[in-house]
């Protein structure tokens, strides 16, 4: 079981750039007492029977891991909002892309903490699929206000590419500068 | 700290352009792939992902290894399990990569070319390795 939702929402963010997506877009939207994120994809989509196995954790289609029995990235997404008062929405069409968006009240005693929201847009800038990906991120509430979007191509425009090492610190010091969050002083 | 701009990014990535061509020139390098899938989430692969980060920044690697994301490696019961690759060493998988772990690796496989027995959990599975 995830412990945050930036977990569960890092688990949608896979399978949005697995899909065979060539644009994913995710959007963040945070106060102190809510939590809601969309994540959406164009890629190939899934019939109304396919969604409905895709919300049971005991069901696989077997083509990525052969053999397994389980696959339980939306099911972990649906119990939780279930079980917090939260809300959840698939919408998806064969061929045309899937949006998973969720709702958390964090003001229920049993909502996970957020997590690490740089850390998780780190992670999906990370996925090999989509050749863009777009992320916006905003947050009011007593910490201060956060607005901001960022865009794969331009970070790799930036940076060179984004899978050597030293090109991960400087897009974490990116990310964490936007969010405001990082340690750094200069 | 004020808000980093595009531009000030590209600028702190072009002072250290040249010694990454030199390095691209001999083609290989180390690589270091960590399992994301639902599972390695849930056991605390981001963490792991992001002390290699900042184990590979404290030792000067940063210019030197390439780290990589990849689904679930079928390893379930050994998350986060990390793929190592270092050219002229065996690949192998290790398991219950935790913080400490990952200074091990680091420090032993990467810098001092020697495999962590007590970790290796596995060769890559055969449906990764098609990859």
């Amino acid at each position: 079981m995830h412990f945050t939702l930036c977990d569960l929402a890092a688990d949608i963010a896979q399978n949005a750039a697995e899909s065979g997506a060539t644009l994913v877009e995710a959007t963040f939207i945070e106060t102190d007492s809510e939590f809601r994120f969309i994540i959406g994809d164009n890629g190939k989509g899934m019939t109304e029977e396919q969604l409905e196995r895709a919300k049971d954790p005991f069901h696989s289609d077997g083509i990525k891991h052969p053999g397994r029995r389980v696959g339980l990235g939306i099911p972990f997404l649906i119990q939780t909002a279930v079980q917090t008062n939260g809300t959840w929405d698939i919408r998806t069409r064969k061929g045309n892309g899937t949006t998973v968006e969720a709702n958390f009240d964090l003001s229920n005693l049993d909502a996970p903490p957020v997590g690490d929201v740089p850390g998780l847009i780190r992670t999906m800038l990370l996925y090999e699929g989509p050749g863009e990906t777009v992320v916006r991120r905003s947050y009011e509430g007593i910490h201060g206000a956060i607005d901001y979007e960022v865009r794969k191509t331009e970070l790799v425009d930036a940076l060179g590419g984004l899978e050597n090492a030293g090109a991960l610190v400087l897009l974490d010091r990116y990310l964490r500068s936007l969010d405001g969050t990082d340690e750094t002083d200069d | 700290m004020a808000k980093m701009t595009l531009e000030e990014l590209r600028k702190l990535r072009d002072g250290k352009k040249t010694e990454l061509r030199k390095r691209d020139s001999d083609g290989k390098s180390i690589q270091v792939i960590v399992g994301m899938g639902t599972c390695g989430i849930a056991a605390g692969a981001k963490d792991t992902l992001d002390a290699f980060i900042a184990a590979l920044d404290e030792k000067k690697l940063v210019d030197d290894v390439l780290v990589r994301q990849t689904g679930c490696m079928g390893l379930c019961y050994a998350e986060p399990t990390v793929e190592v690759l270092v050219p002229g060493m065996p690949t192998v998988i290790y398991g219950k990569v935790d913080v400490a772990v990952v200074r091990e690796i680091v420090e032993k496989h990467l810098i001092g070319r020697q495999l962590l027995d007590n970790h290796i959990q596995d060769r890559p599975a055969a449906d990764i390795v098609a990859k």
